[in-house]
């Protein structure tokens, strides 16, 4: 059974992670501007050059086509295929004044680049100038600048994503020990269930940063989160320890009592001493050290009345996110 | 489903800002006990509840549950939404009780987060119990 449940996890996981791929190019694609893609060094014509001028402009850039600009103001396009066609005609030394495209969409710099994508799929041109916003010529977009730009884009994000994620866990192969623990402690107040669970989720995000696998971060945080609901339901307050090296993560929640004086009745599933209270709040139905045993690959339960409770719970990582 | 076909099948509202309606939900879970949403949901569940204190955002934190729907028009307090906003769980509302809730959507195919399967397959011996025997 726990096979089949495991067999689930994985693939849902793994279907959320492209989805969350395409997403983000999605986003991408709407959160960037066309000035963030384009070309900024743009190579254009006067109007006044001839053809073959141009030829030899388009030929030494590698390029297939310029915006042409007058007075600081484009005011046309050429593309190699109108010099083609001139050059078949024998007008090589016609101006370009007499061959461009004076009818020329442009795409605004602050346009996003869903914008521009659609432009493309709408014209079929293989590049559009870029504007400002007072008109004047700023760049050049082609659908290589886009991509470029998306997948630069995505690195970064990505790259980001792989500090953050693996910052923390440099820790355990910076240091040099025989064994390096990282001990987290944390205070449980009684009674106090508005910052009931702060350890907990300081725990789980702990967990994520030093790449603990998303399983056992689980299992740690449900586990924890139990231990720390019971320091605040039945004690006069206690502490959460974290013990954590590269294979194993122990946590310990240790109280000052009042302690427990039937261990064996305490561990019993549905077995419950809680307040009306905290019943009607969701909890206190006798399950937690049940659920704890569960999420657990080993736990040690100890108490003395009049002296305290200690809760040890070991989770190993060695196996990967099962039990 | 994702979250804006969840709000669609229940009439429900959402009572979070800046939500992703695109997010989708794999299963649900319906619950006002905070111990079976730790023991028996999955990373990815949608929790629907008729308990509104932080304690059920917390909860959902550690279980990995993607969004809570509060069930017969019950309205989180400040604290709750405030929670939620930090962890990122979207909240939203439905004006019908916890049973409506839950059939609306899984009459339109919503799975469940799989403890009665798994009750059903491990424990062949349940119906023999008797219930003076069951524990929960």
């Amino acid at each position: 059974m726990m096979t089949e449940l495991r067999g689930t996890a994985v693939g849902m996981s793994a279907r959320s992670g492209s989805h969350a791929e395409l997403t983000k190019v999605q986003e991408l694609v709407y959160e960037l501007r066309v000035e963030q893609v384009m070309t900024r060094d743009v190579i254009t014509c006067n109007p006044d050059q001839t053809m073959k001028e141009l030829k030899e402009i388009l030929r030494l850039n590698h390029i297939s086509g310029v915006p042409i600009v007058e007075d600081g103001q484009m005011v046309g396009m050429i593309s190699v295929e109108s010099l083609i066609k001139a050059l078949e005609q024998g007008e090589a030394d016609h101006p370009i004044r007499e061959k461009m495209t004076r009818h020329v969409q442009a795409v605004r710099a602050d346009d996003s680049l869903a914008g521009a994508v659609s432009l493309f799929a709408r014209y079929k041109y293989g590049r559009f100038p870029v504007l400002n916003a007072d008109g004047q010529l700023v760049g050049i977009l082609t659908q290589g600048d886009i991509v470029r730009g998306l997948l630069k884009h995505l690195d970064a994000l990505w790259h980001s994503e792989e500090i953050r994620r693996y910052r923390a866990s440099h820790i355990f192969e910076d240091i040099e020990s025989e064994q390096t623990t990282l001990i987290l402690r944390y205070r449980v107040a009684a009674q106090d269930f508005t910052h009931g669970g702060e350890a907990s989720s300081k725990v789980k995000r702990a967990l994520e940063r030093l790449g603990a696998h998303p399983q056992v971060t689980r299992r740690i945080s449900v586990a924890t989160y139990e231990a720390e609901t019971n320091l605040m339901i039945h004690t006069h307050g206690g502490e959460i320890i974290v013990e954590a090296q590269p294979d194993v993560i122990k946590v310990v929640a240790i109280d000052d009592g009042p302690g427990i004086p039937d261990v064996e009745q305490a561990l019993q599933a549905g077995y419950s001493t809680a307040p009306d209270w905290i019943r009607e709040l969701g909890f206190g139905a006798g399950m937690g050290l049940s659920n704890i045993r569960s999420c657990t690959d080993r736990m040690s339960f100890q108490s003395v009345v009049g002296e305290g409770t200690r809760l040890e719970m070991v989770f190993d990582l060695s196996t990967g996110g099962s039990q | 489903m994702n979250l804006e076909q969840i709000l669609d099948v229940i009439d429900g509202q959402l009572l979070s800002d800046n939500v992703d309606l695109s997010t989708e939900v794999d299963m649900a879970c319906g619950a006002d006990l905070m111990s079976d949403v730790l023991a028996f949901t999955h990373s990815g569940t949608l929790l629907l509840t008729g308990l509104t204190n932080p304690q059920v955002v917390r909860t959902s934190d550690m279980a990995g549950i993607k969004a809570i729907v509060f069930v017969r028009g019950k309205l989180p307090p400040p604290e709750t939404l405030k929670l939620a906003e930090s962890m990122g769980i979207p909240l939203l509302g439905s004006r019908y009780t916890m049973y409506e809730t839950c059939g609306l959507l899984y009459s339109q195919g919503q799975r469940s987060c799989g403890l009665f399967t798994l009750a059903r397959s491990e424990s062949d011996d349940w119906r023999g119990k008797g219930p003076q025997n069951l524990s929960t």
